[in-house]
């Protein structure tokens, strides 16, 4: 993938990132005003195709924003050739999604 | 100035591996950095390699770090610039060092190639001169970014050509943006794609030393992100061909 298109990917993830982290930050104050409890998230977001729809997107989003800027920053600051911060990068858009999408999944799931 | 009779002025000798020599200079009113140095190869130091061309701000052949800080010398007055009586001369940064003041700038120049720099007419000598319409959009973001002397200042005071070598840099970007934006280039399609390859404005962090220390007052940071706007919208299949 060029540079170009890894730019223009990390901009939209970005504008895409934006809106969903201030709704998450503030479900997170709202959340915990009574305290915080497994049934109470449970009981939000079991079966919830909203929470679904919007906690898969804001993971694939991150997953697709961080890497590219950490690429950036191994290139930069470290001696490593380009071609292991691609793969290793690759790799750690993959995890990132896995994990992710594996906690929404744990959330939402029956 | 009027309390100062005496400059004390190290500069760069050696290549790479070198040091900074101290030289004393009378102060003079309305010196500048160029007019020390050359007082220093002309009296003290037969042999002391520096560049320099127009000493009016016009061939951008002498910019150096001064005390800290890249500069064209020929238009920076000593008293502005020195801490108390002491200046420091180094040779510009992110080039190598071929002696004393001067530095190797053909990747600076070959880099100008690289993104696309250099403009191809489509029109002859029998041809009529081309129509171009002043206050285009287009042309007045080309007018914006046109006055570059080449002088690589920006080059110099860029940390991300220091981290990535291959980045191409502010001033090659910066003309770049000109000739995407001048309707007599023929390979303004082709420039674009040079400037927003591997190495391009995707790599620029907006960080701004090149609008802080340009000293014609461009900012290749606008022209920069101009390209990057471009880019991102060409993905997107919403900017014209």
């Amino acid at each position: 993938m060029s540079e170009r298109q890894l730019f223009a990917l990390q901009r939209i993830s970005a504008l895409v990132l934006g809106p969903l982290v201030i709704i998450h930050l503030a479900l997170i104050l709202y959340a915990v005003r009574d305290g915080l409890t497994a049934a109470e998230i449970f009981s939000r977001t079991r079966g919830s195709l909203i929470w679904t729809a919007f906690y898969s997107v804001f993971v694939i989003a991150a997953a697709i924003h961080a890497p590219i800027g950490l690429r950036n920053v191994l290139s930069e600051w470290t001696p490593l050739p380009r071609r292991a911060i691609d793969w290793s990068m690759a790799a750690f858009a993959i995890l990132l999604a896995a994990l992710g999408l594996r906690a929404v999944i744990a959330v939402v799931g029956g | 100035m009027a309390e100062i009779n005496e400059l004390i002025v190290n500069i760069w000798r050696g290549q790479e591996k070198g040091r900074l020599v101290e030289y004393r200079v009378p102060a003079r009113p309305n010196q500048t950095v160029l007019d020390v140095v050359t007082e220093v190869q002309r009296r003290y130091e037969p042999s002391l390699a520096y560049r320099f061309a127009c000493r009016v701000g016009v061939c951008g052949s002498c910019a150096m770090t001064v005390n800290g800080a890249p500069r064209w010398t020929c238009r920076t007055h000593v008293r502005k610039v020195a801490a108390g009586n002491r200046l420091t001369i180094e040779p510009l940064r992110n080039m190598p060092r071929i002696k004393d003041l001067a530095c190797d700038m053909s990747t600076f120049f070959g880099k100008w190639q690289k993104a696309g720099g250099r403009f191809e007419g489509t029109l002859t000598r029998n041809d009529p001169p081309a129509a171009v319409d002043p206050v285009s959009a287009e042309r007045r973001a080309a007018n914006a970014a046109i006055e570059c002397i080449n002088c690589a200042v920006c080059y110099s005071a860029c940390d991300v050509v220091t981290a990535r070598p291959d980045y191409l840099g502010p001033a090659a970007l910066n003309r770049a943006w000109t000739l995407v934006n001048d309707v007599r280039h023929a390979a303004r399609r082709e420039t674009f794609d040079r400037a927003a390859a591997d190495g391009g404005c995707g790599a620029c962090h907006t960080m701004g030393s090149c609008v802080q220390h340009c000293p014609v007052g461009i900012s290749p940071t606008a022209s920069i992100a101009g390209l990057k706007r471009m880019s991102l919208l060409r993905f997107l299949g919403r900017a014209p061909e």
